[in-house]
């Protein structure tokens, strides 16, 4: 971006019940400006009736996720100067899942997945047994390190192509959680959980195209835990012997 | 659309196929470089049991990896889901195998040569 620009332009998507158009705000440029202060400053001071989602600003909460120039972003922690496209911005709702107003979608379908993919704890002691020991040099734990920093921004299931093109994929995000407990030695639930993620909407549909390890904010690699699911459920395969 | 025993199968078939494709390979140029006639390959196929599962696991391998591979393809690209993608998968493996196997069957034990 061409710092001596005074001005960005900027296009933000508007939708209310199901009707959406670009419309086009001048804001003006601040040093270390993100694409949030960005929506935030038109929602204060050009038109208080936009909509969009966030909370915690720095980039742990995972909610003010955004399509910013085409790509998943969050928008918390994304300085305009690294993506703006010279003078110029493009902020839409999320890829991938409804619109609810302007930048707000529903995140519902996403978080359904995440229940479908057995992505929850199934505990196998209860609060009266002692803690379950395990080292942190442990391999299993060492696999669920990788995965388990996601803040379920869905950043990942926006840039994901499969899911663009298949509505009943888990997606990345649920699946890489699933892989995480996959990895607990504490969890009970392992058997149905593989089963899970094994239905027809499953892991086995990923293509490796790694659109989710490309723009992860945490950079994780959910391909990678994906891989492993299918790895993990090839072996069961040739267990269950069906 | 992908589950995990089409999926086992595509890559089960894939293992078969990558040695099957060198054999193949390797026949092709021994037969081009040795300057065989078309008399002298059928000779060493017609009535061949070896040539016969060589081509003939090929040929089943193929239809099988082939289908779940346009099965994906279909669905993703063109939308086709349920029983449709079902009968589209199922027609394509029989179309192969049907193809495939009057080949290979023509070559080894149909006689009387092409």
């Amino acid at each position: 971006m061409d710092k001596t620009e005074a001005f960005l332009d900027v296009s933000i998507w508007r939708e209310q019940n199901g009707d959406g158009h670009f419309e086009t705000y001048q804001v003006p440029r601040r040093a270390n400006q993100t694409i949030l202060d960005v929506v935030a400053w038109v929602q204060q001071q050009a038109d208080p009736t936009l909509s969009y989602r966030f909370a915690c600003r720095v980039g742990m909460c995972g909610s003010c996720a955004m399509m910013v120039n085409g790509a998943p972003r969050w928008t918390c922690r994304t300085h305009v100067l690294k993506v703006a496209e010279g003078a110029s911005l493009e902020i839409a709702p999320l890829r991938n899942l409804p619109v609810i107003k302007d930048l707000v979608v529903d995140m519902d379908p996403f978080f359904d997945k995440w229940v479908a993919a057995d992505a929850v704890f199934a505990p196998s002691q209860t609060r009266d047994d002692p803690m379950a020991p395990i080292t942190p040099d442990d391999t299993m734990r060492i696999a669920a390190d990788d995965a388990i920093e996601c803040i379920n921004c869905a950043v990942c299931y926006a840039a994901c192509d499969v899911v663009a093109a298949n509505p009943d994929y888990l997606g990345p995000a649920a699946l890489n959680r699933s892989w995480s407990l996959v990895n607990d030695s504490r969890d009970a639930g392992q058997a149905e959980r593989l089963q899970a993620v094994s239905a027809v909407g499953g892991c086995h549909n990923c293509h490796s195209q790694q659109g989710c390890a490309k723009f992860c904010p945490n950079e994780l690699n959910p391909t990678l835990s994906i891989s492993g699911l299918k790895r993990a459920t090839a072996k069961s395969l040739l267990r269950w012997g069906r | 659309m992908l589950t995990l025993r089409l999926y086992f199968a595509q890559r089960l078939t894939a293992l078969i196929m990558a040695p099957l494709t060198l054999g193949h390979l390797a026949v092709m140029i021994y037969a081009v470089q040795g300057g065989l006639s078309v008399a002298e390959i059928l000779a060493r196929t017609q009535g061949s049991v070896a040539w016969f599962l060589f081509y003939g696991g090929f040929v089943v391998a193929v239809a099988v990896h082939a289908a779940i591979g346009l099965r994906v393809v279909v669905s993703e690209w063109l939308g086709v889901r349920g029983i449709a993608l079902s009968v589209f998968s199922l027609v394509v493996l029989a179309t192969l195998l049907l193809l495939g196997g009057r080949a290979v069957w023509a070559v080894t034990f149909a006689g009387g040569g092409l």
